[in-house]
């Protein structure tokens, strides 16, 4: 055979080899993110068809509001001295009539950070069980292996987050002030606090197989992030120091934006600042999880 | 059974994996070390060595999960570092760990996996209920994972790894810790998919018997480096050929005459029996009959014994093969790779 007779058939070849791959473009979805529900879903399936794991992740946050949020009656410190002033103590104090009302919305952002906190541990276990390898070797965007964790906490935690305002209004929130553009509002809010959160922890666990050390790192961030924040108990009576790091945590500005839509309460700031540092929380951490996932997300 | 590749196959010329000088180190270890080798389009390739020799590492590089430290690896013509999202659609891989999601059904798993090659669900329905059929899990299809035998999830793991009608498909250690009887049928399946898409097959294994009747061609790894590519049959065949053992019934030494027949290397003598290295064992055994025949002699007893894959993995690593699974050593190395990674 010729030099050139070798070549021809050498290309012909190369045809026929992607002859198959051919035919099969026709049932390609060639969308940068094919994948990207089934991932998602996959997750929340899971959590929906396992109606223990739904009923457990919410006792936490319901038996914070129970015991917490009725125990600790602050209003009720004021009204043993001077009664008549207590109404407006709380109010001035809470910016709403009761302690159990302020916090209710502050357990709102905490069921949303501890739903995130899990997310990472999610990629952890993927790591461990070698699904994630196999998902590795497809096709699918790195970018939506990180996004799919991101998305099916971020369902879960507002799903979450409905029931528990659900029960707080049973329990006996203030809802004088309540309005329903208030509440979709405090949901946005809350979707792009979840966003924000969920990257940051699905970010900490890319390379992580060691699901102890993520135990470790979860418990480190979720309690200050919780603590150094408007979530529990004003801001202003804080000290100096700790008001610069709640100034710089999500959890204060979702959590203000949920008080200033639920219950009518004057600010820590205004909405709008609310929203825009949320917003660029969320774009902030979720872009630097997908540019961490092309680098970082290997075997 | 294999034999319709050889020649027949138009395909079988062309490389499907070109491997120049790759290698991956975690730290100090070299994990692979500077390795070159082809597979041919159509050929059912084995990669066999020791735990720890690499064979992971270097499926893990091929398959695009793992940077190589340095050198190049073109898979179904795509490199795969630049081109790895080219060599992910063509390939399926059967990593050695079970993968599936237990908590879902065998079927939900080969959708998930189809839909991210991003199959649509009309076409991927249809192709996993086909998988399904192929592998004998149709009946098991709706039952969740975690209900499933070894045996069941090596075969599921099979069905996905060829969700998207791979070229190529990665198969690593796919008998790891499997029954005899289940380690047989896992091989039947495979075969029979091979036949059924006309896949070029990329295995790892430790099971030297298997090796042997399986793979067209054999790479021995050891250590991070490949040691020896060839055939099973030429590998053997290089040890210096095959036992002849007879017995004759009478003790006068014929062994000058023995060594002039064709075929024959080496001959010693023991009592009235003969150990004989020839190189073509079959055919050398009749004429040797012959000549004992012609000198008026009877031949009680004979036995030829082919080398098996033992000696040459014996030969070309200097050491048996499973002496050497010091679990220590093993345990020691896989820590080194997964703080080399962190």
């Amino acid at each position: 055979m010729s030099s050139i007779e070798k070549e021809i058939a050498q290309s012909q070849e190369k045809v026929n080899l992607d002859s198959r791959l051919a035919v099969e473009q026709h049932y390609i979805d060639p969308s940068p993110i094919h994948g990207l529900w089934a991932l998602t879903n996959r997750d929340l399936r899971k959590w929906y068809t396992n109606p223990f794991q739904l009923f457990m992740s919410l006792i936490q946050p319901v038996i914070w509001l129970g015991l917490f949020g009725k125990a600790l009656d602050f209003g009720a410190i004021f009204s043993g001295s001077a009664p008549q002033l207590s109404g407006a103590i709380v109010s001035s104090v809470f910016g709403t009539s009761s302690y159990f009302s302020y916090l209710a919305a502050g357990m709102l952002t905490f069921v949303i950070l501890f739903t995130a906190m899990f997310s990472g541990m999610s990629v952890v276990w993927d790591r461990r069980f070698g699904f994630l390898n196999k998902v590795l070797t497809t096709p699918v965007a790195r970018g939506s292996i990180v996004m799919a964790k991101v998305l099916s906490s971020v369902a879960r935690s507002l799903v979450q987050a409905a029931i528990v305002l659900v029960i707080a209004v049973l329990l006996g929130m203030d809802i004088s002030k309540m309005t329903l553009l208030g509440v979709a509002g405090t949901f946005a809010a809350m979707f792009l606090m979840a966003i924000g959160l969920s990257s940051l922890f699905v970010m900490l666990a890319l390379r992580s197989s060691d699901w102890q050390t993520q135990m470790a790192i979860m418990n480190l961030l979720n309690l200050p992030l919780l603590f150094a924040s408007n979530a529990l108990f004003p801001s202003k009576f804080m000290p100096e120091w700790l008001q610069y790091i709640v100034k710089v945590n999500p959890v204060s500005y979702a959590t203000d934006a949920a008080r200033q839509l639920l219950l009518g309460s004057p600010g820590m700031v205004s909405l709008s600042f609310d929203f825009s540092f949320l917003l660029g929380f969320a774009i902030l951490f979720s872009v630097i999880g997908i540019v961490m996932s092309w680098r970082y997300l290997t075997k | 059974m294999l034999g319709n590749m050889h020649g027949t196959n138009h395909h079988y010329n062309s490389s499907i994996i070109e491997v120049r000088e790759l290698s991956k180190h975690f730290g100090k270890l070299k994990a692979v070390d500077q390795i070159t080798f082809e597979v041919k389009e159509g050929e059912i390739f084995g990669f066999l060595g020791p735990n720890g020799a690499g064979k992971t590492t270097t499926i893990n590089m091929l398959t695009t999960l793992l940077p190589p430290t340095s050198g190049e690896a073109r898979v179904c013509g795509f490199d795969i570092k630049r081109e790895a999202k080219e060599v992910r659609k063509r390939i399926g891989v059967v990593p050695q760990e079970y993968t599936a999601d237990e908590d879902l059904t065998g079927m939900q798993n080969i959708m998930l996996c189809g839909e991210l090659y991003g199959i649509n669900r009309g076409e991927l329905e249809k192709r996993a209920k086909e998988l399904l059929r192929l592998v004998d899990l149709a009946d098991a299809a709706d039952r969740k994972v975690s209900s499933y035998s070894g045996g069941m999830r090596r075969r599921l793991e099979l069905a996905s790894g060829l969700v998207n009608n791979p070229r190529l498909l990665f198969l690593d250690e796919p008998t790891l810790g499997l029954d005899v009887q289940t380690r047989t049928a896992v091989w039947e399946y495979i075969r029979q998919l091979k036949e059924e898409y006309n896949m070029t097959l990329f295995v790892t294994t430790h099971y030297l018997e298997e090796a042997d009747s399986l793979c067209d061609r054999i790479a021995i790894i050891d250590h991070g480096k490949i040691v020896k590519v060839g055939s099973p049959t030429e590998l053997k065949s290089g040890l210096g050929g095959d036992v002849i053992q007879l017995t004759v019934d009478n003790s006068s030494d014929l062994t000058d005459e023995i060594s002039k027949i064709e075929f024959v290397k080496e001959v010693k003598k023991v009592d009235s029996s003969y150990r004989i290295k020839a190189e073509k064992g079959e055919e050398a055994a009749p004429l040797i009959i012959e000549l004992i025949r012609s000198k008026g002699l009877h031949v009680t007893r004979i036995s030829v014994t082919k080398p098996t894959l033992d000696e040459v993995y014996l030969e070309y690593t200097g050491r048996a093969f499973r002496d050497d699974e010091d679990p220590s050593r093993v345990w020691a190395q896989r820590m080194t790779m997964r703080r080399a990674r962190a």
